[in-house]
């Protein structure tokens, strides 16, 4: 049985990774999971220089899922390169840093830097509910996308993937603008912006007032975009967006994912992925399957 | 790196020991044999549309029996969901989590506000030097405070005067004429902005446990920062994680 996944000529070992802003670099949970298990682990977005932040209270529990608005706080770029990419090249998973900023020459300057790293892949946080400038500005019109993505492919020396915000009225407007600036590969949704009062103190709960939504109540609108966006667009995948159980990342792969990133559910149980990866592997003999690749969009009509 | 266990625990016995404060006593294997006082506990709720651990101190540690005590007030769905925990049910935790309280021979204060006394009484046990242990609450319906009564001496202040002094714990101080070489403080942020300001003054080194609204709990989703003097090692900005570089800090290297 294969549960090995083809990701921009990158091979990994399970679909399963992680999603950016959840697992820090890894070091938190590999008191709790066994990193050499994941697929891949997505760092938390990295910017040219160090972040600060919003304000706190930054996340706030809401039925079935959480808001968040940490505001991408990030050390900066050098102390990641020195720091985080050493440890985890500790282990035997695949690195890709996800990387952020304001403008396109923020977003070149981490990629450059990046370029004689020993990373797998890059992922491209256009889609940050939660920062004023850059970030889902850069997502949420296709010329944009297609622009700022065309940008960092001729920069870059990993295989780029786009992380594309559900904050738009069509997902493969978006898909299809990144495809056509060279995308390698895709990741959605990020969160869904939404908001919490405190009817009690009748304040905003989240000091940002808004902040993105993420947890199981999200899952079925990252299903119908994943599905939509792999059937506009050809290139791989990576499907996240309140995925808690093996069958939740499973449910993302039959629709058309390559791979699934699980977020949210790290909070609510630490070792999570790994329980994922054990689940899709019983799936797999529960129902024969061969190879993981025959699972990847195999949805069809009742 | 201090370890951190994930345990399935049993309820030992549960009861509210005052209006919505309850005292929960786990038995764990792992978590009770390594807590430091100061230190806290993620508790994961059963039902599946809450997400996010709560983040709870710890009371007490029973490390002969593997027992911890925690003590909290019902702030929502989640922890009233724990309130309904009854003897022989099981609770996911994990833990301890934070740095806990650095335990010194000084003369000691012991300060805790509200829901923020919890954490003194396993402090106020293995603290070995003179204790004066001050405690806040808003009205005459004490909790815990006879069982401080073995460790030190116990001074109160209620916000309306119904007991103790009226006031806040340092109103309690002064009114006492009490004086001491370091302090240990949990409560809320009010409490500890003006005890920062009065070791200050005094010049007394004083510890303070900070409260944020946590996700992870451990390090890892940078939600419960709180501001800080200087530059921090890890986040390489003027933000501290609460639930791992905290929650005690010395009160001169915060800012809230």
């Amino acid at each position: 049985m294969d549960m090995s996944v083809d990701l921009c000529g990158v091979k990994l070992k399970n679909p399963v990774m992680t999603a950016s802003g959840t697992f820090g670099s890894g070091e938190e949970y590999s008191e709790f999971v066994d990193l050499n298990r994941l697929g891949a682990v997505v760092t938390k977005g990295v910017a040219n220089v160090p972040w600060e932040g919003n304000p706190t209270p930054r996340v706030a529990e809401v039925y079935g899922g959480m808001l968040n608005a940490i505001g991408l706080q990030n050390p900066g770029i050098d102390l990641f390169i020195e720091r985080d990419i050493p440890f985890l090249k500790k282990f035997d998973t695949k690195i890709i840093v996800n990387v952020c900023g304001h403008t396109t020459e923020e977003y070149v300057e981490v990629v450059e830097h990046l370029s004689d790293q020993p990373v797998d892949l890059l992922e491209i946080n256009i889609s940050c509910p939660n920062v004023k400038e850059g970030g889902i500005a850069f997502g949420q019109n296709p010329q944009m996308v297609e622009e700022i993505t065309r940008e960092i492919r001729r920069h870059a020396k990993q295989p780029v993937i786009m992380k594309l915000s559900p904050n738009v009225t069509d997902i493969t407007e978006m898909a299809r603008a990144a495809e056509a600036g060279g995308a390698d590969a895709l990741s959605m949704i990020n969160t869904i912006t939404g908001m919490k009062i405190d009817i009690h103190r009748r304040c905003f709960a989240l000091a940002n007032r808004t902040g993105g939504m993420s947890g199981p109540a999200v899952h079925p609108v990252a299903v119908r975009m994943v599905y939509q966006s792999a059937q506009a667009v050809s290139i791989p995948i990576i499907g996240m967006g309140g995925i808690m159980t093996a069958e939740d990342a499973i449910e993302m792969i039959l629709a058309g994912a390559t791979a699934v990133s699980v977020g949210t559910a790290n909070f609510t149980n630490p070792r999570v992925t790994e329980e994922i990866i054990d689940g899709i592997k019983s799936y797999m003999e529960r129902y024969r399957v061969e190879s993981l690749k025959e699972l990847v969009g195999a949805v069809h009509e009742r | 790196m201090a370890e951190k266990f994930e345990e399935l625990a049993r309820v030992v016995r549960q009861e509210e020991i005052a209006t919505d404060i309850y005292s929960l006593w786990i038995a764990t294997e792992q978590i009770a044999a390594h807590a430091k006082p100061g230190q806290f506990v993620s508790l994961y709720c059963n039902e599946g549309s809450r997400l996010l651990p709560r983040p709870i101190s710890i009371c007490e540690i029973d490390r002969e029996n593997g027992g911890l005590r925690l003590v909290y007030r019902i702030a929502g769905e989640g922890t009233r969901e724990f309130s309904n925990l009854c003897a022989g049910a099981q609770v996911k935790v994990v833990g301890p989590l934070g740095n806990g309280f650095v335990l010194q021979k000084k003369r000691a204060f012991l300060i805790g506000g509200g829901i923020g006394i919890p954490p003194m009484l396993e402090l106020a046990k293995q603290l070995d030097c003179e204790k004066q242990i001050v405690l806040g609450y808003r009205d005459r319906e004490l909790f815990l405070e006879e069982e401080f009564e073995a460790y030190g001496d116990v001074f109160v202040a209620t916000e309306d005067g119904s007991e103790g002094t009226k006031g806040n714990v340092l109103d309690a101080i002064r009114a006492h004429g009490l004086h001491a070489d370091v302090i240990y403080a949990c409560g809320p942020a009010p409490m500890l902005r003006a005890l920062k300001e009065y070791a200050a003054e005094n010049g007394i080194e004083c510890w303070i446990s900070m409260e944020e609204r946590m996700a992870c709990g451990i390090g890892a989703c940078l939600a419960c920062v709180c501001r800080s003097k200087e530059k921090d090692a890890h986040s390489n900005v003027k933000n501290k994680r609460v639930c791992k570089e905290g929650p005690v800090f010395r009160a001169e290297e915060v800012e809230f």
